[in-house]
């Protein structure tokens, strides 16, 4: 059965005996046919080896094939920076045009009389576009090579032009803006660079286009990187390469790299082949909008849906927006059959445990790794009709499976695409971009677009018309003008700090999974958080935890403040904005050994609850353990093994947490350890039975 | 025509009842062929959440088959909740027919068939003669007589953008207004997840779940998910004429030129539809992988062998906008 799986070649060599050996041995002799691509050489390599045997593979399936990922990207820039050559030229060089799509091109171009076949006409799609020799709309494309799949979304350069690559970019891994080597940077590229950043492409790539009408210039080159460097500082984009290219002479596309030897890097292809998809993704908030209901009988009821982010197993813990109801999670059906998991992007049907009353538009989440749910929120819209958006207006917004009625209530300011300067308005025209306040009738349950492009995004639908007039991203909870200029502060700081600490970072899936490390660790992993004042005895509860779990054979780790203050945060304070860092810190550090499969003892004042949630979300449900430990105040500034009770009453410290700064105690549901009235060993007992480890 | 003892085994046959399948490794990888199934899973419980009465056309070609066992995947534990929609020249392969009936004694779908023989006799087409007729034009009025008469708000159907120029700028979710027409110049922007079903009575949508496969995705699909498909795709006997350059079957459907003459060559065809204008290609691809060897080293689109879209340039354009598949 498997005989001639391996390769492409053998394949190939197989289809030429047949009726059609003529045709095809012919083709193969034209020069385009020849060029081959890194991966169509490594396909021929392939063929001289033998046959792997012993894989079980269903008929005819190229396990190359299964391997294969997906990349979505765009295209940006006008016609006359030659974009559709240079889309022609990839789907030409790699092999992706069809005999007859050729022959349909020459044809064409003959009757036009434009000279050599014109590649930019494999792209324009549509008559109209054809008459006018320019694209008006979003046209897919596809090429793949033995590594990858390519959708290409090619947005024209003209009219509508902010609409299109809005609707381009949405769904785009990447972007490539194509500039005119002989004319630099243009307020257009800056258009371009800015509308990625807006819709949160992950990687961009500047393609120097025309090398060939400069010289293949490397000062020129180097100029147009340098100029594209400069604007693009204020942008939020993680990752930008720079290519030198002629789309026409396929000079570093797919190959050709004679010409520009001083460029070192990757052509084109290469690039596209090897970016990280994915990044788009975010792996870590459980968001599961309901999207069907299946009741096949009376016995049966699941809920079909898409994981849009984060990742769910069988038996955790979730709540049901808006209801707020718990449950359980009983079965995860995927297309293939039942599974344990449900992972991002996934497609699958949910069963719970309790009935709960659950319909289109709600949304299933972890207890404590819960999104927005309100109905007023600061977006970025991008207009996308003629006519103009009307604040007070009736629309309906269609978030995940949410439609509801909504309004905006007000336009902040316009952003001029060109310039990147606000402006004053009070009317949003097609392709014009505003950073609006929205209203909703029913709530909306949505993180920021930042970070969670799946429940921070929405259409905006007139319902006089029923067609898509808007687009929006969200940014933030409804603020008062003052507030929200501090909020985008806020942003742009944190936009600042992203780049400062390093660019194109991306989640990796652990290279092994924390279940195999408990199972060869024989014990689950888990965070048990000690909070409360100083002098509580948290550190001395937690030492002899860990010694009696240490004892007993676990995997153990026990962080606490003094450790981290002098090495990790040696450069925080004791300020709230400090204090909130340092736990966000102590957090990641902990998610790390839990990782690992450790049991990770953390004793940290950590006084406000905000704080501690954080650190909590970061952990699947069940795995973290919060104890409270208190004392009388008495007792504490009697106890003050460090001293800083009376450091503070000296006036030589100040903001010590249960004296002159707040300590915002766990609610009830935490397990409460008074050391006024409990010794360690008892305190020990008691968090190892409510751990049942 | 009558299939011949030669006719090769049709893989996955032997798998049975396909509802059962076990989970394929593949199945939970982080494929591009995956992502290409979830977005279609994705589209499909849209449509039946958007939608009142949506259809899937089925044709008995490939991307149909495809599209069922998809439907199958998307709805399961329990059954897809809309009803096959065939629209049947009259003109078919019997395979087709054979196949399309067996398929819905097991997943006990209902079938609704619009036949364009009846629309000729009732007089809302005019029936095409000579050597060039072709059903193909006439089965826009009976989709939409269908469709009107079922009262249809949704049709899903298998197209790709791949196949054709006119279609790289369909959406997922295609608007047709109360003439069951296609504004290409006005259509709806879709961006992230969301898919805008809205409008008003009378007007329906065209629903692409496929919108981003290729040829060579439907087929290693297939190959992956084990899914039957009629023998027709395989290389057989049979007799064939040529015109201009395009194999098409000896049928009692199709008027013969005085200088075509009838030979028999090993063929299969690379997409089914109305046998009158259903080019096939010869080959001696028999089995799954010499299948997909040969889309592999294919030097000609699928449609370059569909007579129908030769006439002009803009063909597939014109058709469309009359509200065709």
């Amino acid at each position: 059965m498997s005989q001639e799986l391996d390769s492409d070649f053998v394949k190939r060599s197989r289809a030429v005996t047949g009726p059609e050996a003529e045709a095809t041995a012919e083709h193969a002799a034209e020069p385009a046919a020849e060029k081959q691509t890194a991966a169509n050489t490594k396909r021929r390599t392939a063929a001289t080896e033998p046959e792997k045997s012993g894989v079980a593979i269903p008929d005819g399936v190229d396990p190359e094939y299964l391997n294969m990922d997906l990349l979505r990207f765009t295209t940006a820039g006008s016609v006359d920076d030659g974009k559709s050559t240079l889309i022609g030229r990839l789907l030409y060089d790699s092999k992706s045009i069809f005999e007859d799509q050729w022959e349909a091109l020459e044809t064409t171009t003959r009757n036009r009389g434009d000279g050599p076949v014109n590649l930019a006409l494999l792209t324009d799609g549509l008559r109209a576009e054809r008459e006018q020799g320019i694209t008006i709309d979003v046209a897919y494309r596809y090429f793949a090579t033995p590594r990858r799949k390519f959708i290409i979304a090619d947005t024209p350069g003209h009219e509508q032009y902010t609409r299109n690559m809005v609707t381009g970019a949405s769904n785009a891994d990447l972007a490539v803006i194509l500039i005119d080597a002989r004319k630099g940077v243009l307020t257009q590229s800056r258009r371009h660079a800015f509308l990625s950043s807006l819709l949160q492409i992950p990687h961009l790539v500047v393609a120097v286009n025309k090398m060939d009408l400069v010289d293949y210039s490397e000062e020129r080159f180097r100029e147009i990187v340098e100029d594209f460097k400069a604007f693009s500082e204020n942008l939020d984009v993680d990752d930008i390469t720079f290519i030198p290219i002629s789309a026409l002479n396929g000079d570093n596309i797919v190959n050709g790299r004679e010409n520009m030897p001083w460029y070192k890097g990757a052509t084109l292809l290469h690039h596209l082949e090897h970016v990280k998809v994915g990044s788009r993704k975010n792996p870590n908030d459980f968001r599961f909008p309901v999207q069907y209901v299946i009741r096949p009988d009376q016995d049966y009821r699941g809920f079909a849906g898409r994981v849009v982010s984060g990742d769910i197993q069988v038996g955790e813990e979730v709540t049901v927006l808006p209801s707020r109801e718990s449950t359980r999670i009983t079965s995860v059906e995927t297309p293939s059959g039942k599974a344990g998991e449900a992972k991002t992007g996934e497609s699958v049907v949910l069963g719970i445990e309790h009935e709960i009353d659950i319909s289109r538009g709600d949304m299933i989440v972890r207890k404590h790794n819960v999104p927005n749910a309100n109905t007023g929120f600061e977006a970025v819209v991008s207009w996308m009709n003629k006519e103009p958006l009307q604040i007070g207006k009736s629309y309906v917004l269609m978030h995940t499976s949410r439609s509801t009625p909504a309004m905006i209530k007000d336009i902040r300011y316009r952003i001029n695409v060109d310039t990147l300067h606000r402006e004053e308005s009070d009317a949003l025209n097609l392709n014009e971009i505003g950073r609006v306040e929205v209203e909703t009738a029913q709530p909306i349950f949505w993180d920021a677009y930042k970070l969670n492009n799946a429940t921070g995004s929405f259409i905006i639908i007139d319902p006089d018309t029923n067609v898509t007039v808007g687009a929006g991203m969200i940014r933030s909870k409804s603020t008062s003008a003052f507030e929200g200029e501090r909020a985008e502060e806020q942003e742009r700081s944190a936009t600042r700090r992203k780049k400062q600490n390093g660019s194109n970072v991306v989640w990796e899936p652990w290279n092994i999974g924390r279940t195999e490390r408990e199972e060869q660790n024989g014990h689950p992993a888990h965070v048990i958080w000690f909070t409360g004042p100083s002098g509580a005895g948290k550190t001395t509860i937690a030492r002899s935890l860990e010694h009696k779990l240490w004892q007993e054979g676990r995997r153990t780790m026990l962080l606490d403040g003094d450790q981290v203050r002098h090495g990790l945060n040696s450069d925080l304070g004791f300020g709230q904005a400090d204090r909130k860092e340092n736990i966000r810190r102590v957090g990641e550090v902990a998610k790390l050994f839990f990782e690992h499969g450790n049991v990770v003892l953390c004793s940290f004042v950590s006084p406000y609850r905000e704080d501690r949630e954080a650190v909590r979300a970061l952990f699947p449900e069940g795995r973290f353990t919060e104890v409270y430990v208190n004392a009388d105040p008495e007792t504490l500034q009697k106890r003050d093994p460090k001293g800083l009770y009376r450091k503070a009453k000296a006036g030589e410290i100040r903001q010590l947490t249960g004296y002159d700064a707040p300590y915002e105690a766990p609610g009830e549901d935490v397990l409460h350890i008074d050391t006024d009235v409990t010794d360690a060993g008892e305190a020990v007992t008691r968090i190892l039975e409510e751990l049942d480890l | 025509m009558k299939s011949d003892s030669t006719e090769p085994e049709v893989p996955g046959q032997d798998t049975g009842n396909t509802a059962v399948l076990q989970p394929e490794d593949w199945s939970r990888r982080n494929s591009h062929l995956k992502v290409l199934e979830e977005e279609a899973i994705f589209i499909m419980r849209e449509v039946a959440a958007q939608f009142e009465r949506p259809v899937l056309l089925f044709s008995g070609g490939k991307d149909s088959i495809v599209m069922v066992h998809l439907a199958e995947k998307a709805f399961r534990p329990g059954k897809f909740p809309f009803p096959l929609m065939h629209i049947d020249t009259g003109h078919n392969f019997d395979e087709t027919i054979t196949f399309r009936d067996d398929l819905v004694r097991r997943t006990g779908a209902r079938l609704i068939v619009g036949s364009v023989q009846e629309s000729i006799e009732r007089g809302r087409v005019r029936e095409e003669t000579g050597p060039e007729a072709s059903r193909n034009a006439l089965q826009t009025v009976t989709l939409l007589d269908t469709l009107k008469e079922h009262q249809v708000d949704c049709a899903l159907g298998g197209g790709r953008r791949d196949e054709e120029k006119a279609r790289a700028k369909e959406r997922f979710f295609s608007h047709r207004n109360a003439f069951g027409q296609w504004d290409p110049k006005n259509q709806r922007p879709e961006l992230w997840s969301q898919f805008n079903g809205r409008k008003n009575v009378g007007e329906h949508f065209r629903v692409f779940p496929l919108s981003n496969w290729t040829e060579m995705d439907v087929w290693q699909y297939i190959a992956a998910e084990r899914i039957p498909i009629p023998s027709l795709y395989f290389s057989h006997r049979r007799k064939v004429f040529n015109r201009r350059g395009t194999w098409l079957d000896n049928s009692d459907f199709i008027t013969r030129y005085p200088e075509e003459e009838p030979v028999e060559k090993t063929v299969r065809f690379r997409t089914i539809g109305d046998a009158t204008c259903t080019g096939a290609v010869l080959s001696h691809a028999s089995t799954m992988e010499e299948i997909i060897a040969e889309v592999a080293a294919a030097r000609v689109t699928e449609r370059g062998n569909r007579h129908d879209d030769k006439r002009s340039e803009a063909a597939m354009e014109d058709r469309k906008k009359q509200g065709y598949f």
